[in-house]
Order: structure tokens, then C-alpha cells, then sequence
């Protein structure tokens, strides 16, 4: 099931650039949140804190609270890669394992966490490519196929598989859709609806209609700092700031 | 300043939406003027730019369909579109109702002018009065302005029923003046309506610029 996630003064830096302001806000369970702003406004910087992706970067720190569920992620002693088996993340460009099989990328997560039983792992990979809205179409070549040999779109659902199989509580999805034709875009929606249910997602995206449709939640980050945070039809009907206003009327951005 | 075209589109509405109101205003003073003079070749003429409100009603809808369908738009220009599309269909029933009134007077040319206890001049002023106010609002961006409008649609109910009473009263008292005070008392019905449509144009200002749903008085 999905958890839900407390950030309170969350800040980050590249180097001595900020890039994070005191990032305070509470996601809810089993709902999509839509991070939205501006190229540079820290929304990937945010979404990266949230698993601990952002300290992969030379120089990057962060300081503040994430909790997700019981989890303290910034917690003494706590473990990032734990940390990130608990929160997926599904990145802009379909990044499969390219020489791996369909199958392998599924269950490329759990194998590298030494998990050897092929039953169970035969069981959770379908399960995932379920999730996934995948399995149907790559059944007959799970192990004929390479990840790489796939359509992109099909090439992201797999990622989402991949990142699925490992039963995270919490899904981020940084642009899952910009590098993908309409009908993968509106194949990608339709699964963010459906995985709600399970879990909890967070996407970040450039397209404010695709924010609409996905999210129930909406948060606007400019400048390193959340501006507003509200229900998404809320935010694009009646914006309580004029800085979100002006960005999703396309007065500037 | 970023989607250029987007904005031009959204003035060009703004334009053509103040062009119909000024149409149908002009609509309902020619309607009334020709029940105080009794002026036929004015009715007619109100029944004749019936058509061009018409057309206009539809050029405006097509606008905004298209800007919504192209466009996307959000927020304060979303609020806007669909403002305007409300205002368009409330614009075209205000020149439904000068119609109406140019068809009452038609019809109380055919009879003797009777004296009636009903001050329709005055009614007009008031109601002609609103949808001129609500179009300011919206040409101003003015929620302020727009509120006052609301606040006057009870004074143009309050001689609606006051003409109510006074004309149902000349029909029974006098059979001579029935025809006229009914066509009088549609009359007051026909402004009655017009100022209900110059209050729906000012709930539609408000929710543009405020954001706020005044409707029925705000209950949802």
C-alpha cells in the first residue's frame, strides 16, 4: 500500500548554488502529486531528495526531514539503498538494462538483492508487468526479447515494471512521459491512475494538462521554493499566488 | 510575456463580447423608446439587429471553442473563456427580450393608448442601467462594480411585482385596457428578465476576476 510522506524544511545544494528552499509539505497516501514550475525551479532536485537520488551527485547535499511512513529517510544510520528499494523512481528516458532480456530487467532489482527463488521470481515478474499494463504484449517474448529491442513506450513501462517488482511504497516519476508519443503518453496516464491504488506517486512534469489529469495534488516550485501547494483543480482554476498564476497562463516560464 | 497569440485571442473575445453588449443594450433602449413613442418603424428595426446578435452569438462561441480545444487554457484565462461563453448566451436572451418587447408594442399599436399604472421608462432605465454597469465591470475587471449590479436586481423585481398587482387590477377594474396591461405586464416581465441576465453577466464577472462562485447567493 502507499505511505505517506512529510518533508519539513527540506533544503538542497549543488555545491554552494541552493537549490532547495525550506521545502515543507505533506504527500498523501495513494494519490498522485504533480510537481510543476519552471526548467531550473528544483523539481527533479526535490523529487531526487526524496529517495536520497540526489546525493549520487558530485557535490550535492541536503539537509531538513523527509519522513515516508516510519521511515526517516536523512535518519542516522539509515541505509540509501534501502531507502531507494522503498521509493522507485522512473526516470525521463526509458533506461532499460539494454543486453537484458524482458525478464531480467523485471527482476533485475530483486536478483541483485540475492533473491534466487525462480518460482517466486516467475510470480513477481508477471505480477509487475501486470502492474505495468505491459504484460500482454511482451508474454510470448519475456526471455526472447531484449529491454532494448522494445518500442519507448513500451521501453518505460518496463522501467515502471522494474521499479514495481521490487514493492515499493512510493513511486517517483520524473518526466515519465516527455519522450513519449501520445498514445504511450496516454498509456503511461492511464497506469499512473491505476497504481495509485497501491501506491503512493509522485511525477514531475513540464506538461501542465498531463498534471491535470493525473494528479489529485498539485505543487508549484519556483525558484527553489514551493509557491503553492493545493488540490489540482484548485491550483488550475483558482491559484491562491500570482506566481502560479502567471506560470500556468503561460505569462512567463 | 510568453503565448502572444493566446492573449491576442483572448482580447479579440474580450472586443467582440463588448460589441454584442453594446448591440443588445442598444437593443432593449430602442425597444423600450418605441413603447413610450409607440414607434413601429423602431420595432422593427429591433427585430432586424436581432440578427446580427445572433450571428454574433455564434462567431463568439466559435472563437472561444476554438481557444479552449487549441489552447488549454488555465486559471484566470480559463475563468475567462468560460465567463464569456456564459456572457455571449446572456447577451443573446437580452436581445431575445427587446424582441419580445418590440412584438408587445406591435401588438398595443393595434389598440387605443391607455393610461397604465406601470412606470416601464423608469423600469428600463434601471435594467438597461445593469447590463451597462455589468459590461463596465467587465470591460474594468471591476468585481466591485459587478457586486453593485446584483444589489439593484431586487429594486427592478420589487416593480415587477408592484406592476404585477397595479395591471392585474386595470384588467379587472377596466375590460377596455385588458389587451394593454397585458402587453404591458409582459413588458415588465420582458425587463424583469433583462435585468436578471445583466445580474447573471455580473455573478460571471466576479467568478472571472475573483474567482468566487456568487451564484444563488454563494450555496453550493
Amino acid at each position: 500500500m502507499g505511505v505517506d510522506i512529510k518533508v519539513e524544511r527540506l533544503n538542497a545544494w549543488f555545491g554552494k548554488n541552493q537549490a532547495l528552499h525550506e521545502i515543507t509539505m505533506d504527500i498523501l497516501p495513494n494519490h498522485a502529486t504533480a510537481i510543476i514550475g519552471p526548467s531550473g525551479c528544483g523539481k527533479s532536485t526535490f523529487v531526487r531528495c526524496l529517495n536520497r537520488m540526489h546525493e549520487t551527485h558530485p557535490d550535492a547535499r541536503a539537509e531538513g526531514r523527509v519522513r515516508v511512513s516510519d521511515m526517516d529517510v536523512y535518519g542516522d544510520g539509515v541505509a540509501p539503498v534501502d531507502v531507494r528499494r522503498r521509493i522507485g523512481m522512473v526516470f525521463q528516458k526509458p533506461n532499460p538494462f539494454p543486453s537484458m532480456s524482458i525478464y531480467d530487467n523485471v527482476s533485475a532489482g530483486l536478483r541483485l538483492n540475492g533473491f534466487r527463488n525462480r518460482k517466486k521470481l516467475d510470480v513477481i515478474v508477471e505480477k509487475s508487468l501486470r502492474s505495468a499494463a505491459l504484460w500482454d504484449e511482451v508474454k510470448d517474448d519475456l526471455k526472447k526479447k531484449s529491454g532494448a529491442s522494445l518500442s519507448g513506450g513500451q521501453q518505460q513501462r518496463l522501467c515502471i515494471a522494474r521499479a514495481l517488482a521490487v514493492e515499493p511504497d512510493v513511486l517517483l516519476m520524473d518526466e515519465p512521459a516527455s519522450a513519449l508519443d501520445p498514445i504511450s503518453t496516454s498509456k503511461i496516464e492511464d497506469l499512473i491512475f491505476e497504481l495509485k491504488a497501491n501506491y503512493t506517486v509522485v511525477i514531475v512534469t513540464h506538461n501542465m494538462q498531463q498534471a491535470a489529469r493525473v494528479a489529485e495534488f498539485t505543487a508549484f516550485f519556483l525558484l527553489g521554493k514551493l509557491i503553492e501547494f493545493d488540490k489540482t483543480e484548485k491550483i488550475f482554476t483558482t491559484p491562491a499566488d500570482k506566481r502560479t498564476e502567471d506560470y500556468i497562463t503561460g505569462r512567463f516560464g | 510575456m510568453t503565448r502572444t497569440r493566446f492573449h491576442q485571442g483572448l482580447e479579440e473575445l474580450k472586443q467582440r463580447l463588448l460589441i454584442m453588449g453594446g448591440l443588445a443594450e442598444q437593443a432593449v433602449d430602442r425597444a423600450v423608446q418605441a413603447y413610450v413613442t409607440r414607434d413601429l418603424p423602431m420595432c422593427h428595426k429591433v427585430l432586424e439587429d436581432e440578427k446580427t446578435i445572433n450571428a454574433s452569438e455564434r462567431e463568439i462561441d466559435e472563437i472561444a471553442v476554438d481557444l479552449l480545444a487549441m489552447q488549454q487554457p488555465m486559471a484566470v484565462d480559463l475563468r475567462f473563456l468560460f465567463s464569456v461563453i456564459k456572457i455571449n448566451a446572456d447577451l443573446e436572451r437580452v436581445g431575445d427580450q427587446a424582441v419580445n418587447i418590440a412584438e408587445r408594442v406591435i401588438d398595443m399599436s393595434k389598440f387605443a393608448v391607455a393610461e397604465l399604472p406601470v412606470d416601464i421608462a423608469r423600469m428600463a432605465s434601471i435594467a438597461s442601467g445593469m447590463v451597462h454597469q455589468s459590461l463596465e465591470a467587465f470591460i474594468e475587471e471591476d468585481a466591485d462594480l459587478a457586486q453593485q449590479v446584483l444589489e439593484r436586481d431586487d429594486i427592478v423585481d420589487a416593480i415587477n411585482r408592484d406592476a404585477f398587482e397595479s395591471l392585474t387590477q386595470v384588467m379587472q377594474s377596466d375590460s377596455s385596457s385588458t389587451r394593454q396591461a397585458l402587453d404591458a405586464l409582459i413588458v415588465a416581465r420582458n425587463l424583469e428578465r433583462v435585468a436578471d441576465h445583466a445580474t447573471n453577466i455580473a455573478e460571471d464577472v466576479i467568478f472571472w476576476v475573483r474567482g468566487a462562485d456568487v451564484r444563488h447567493h454563494g450555496v453550493s
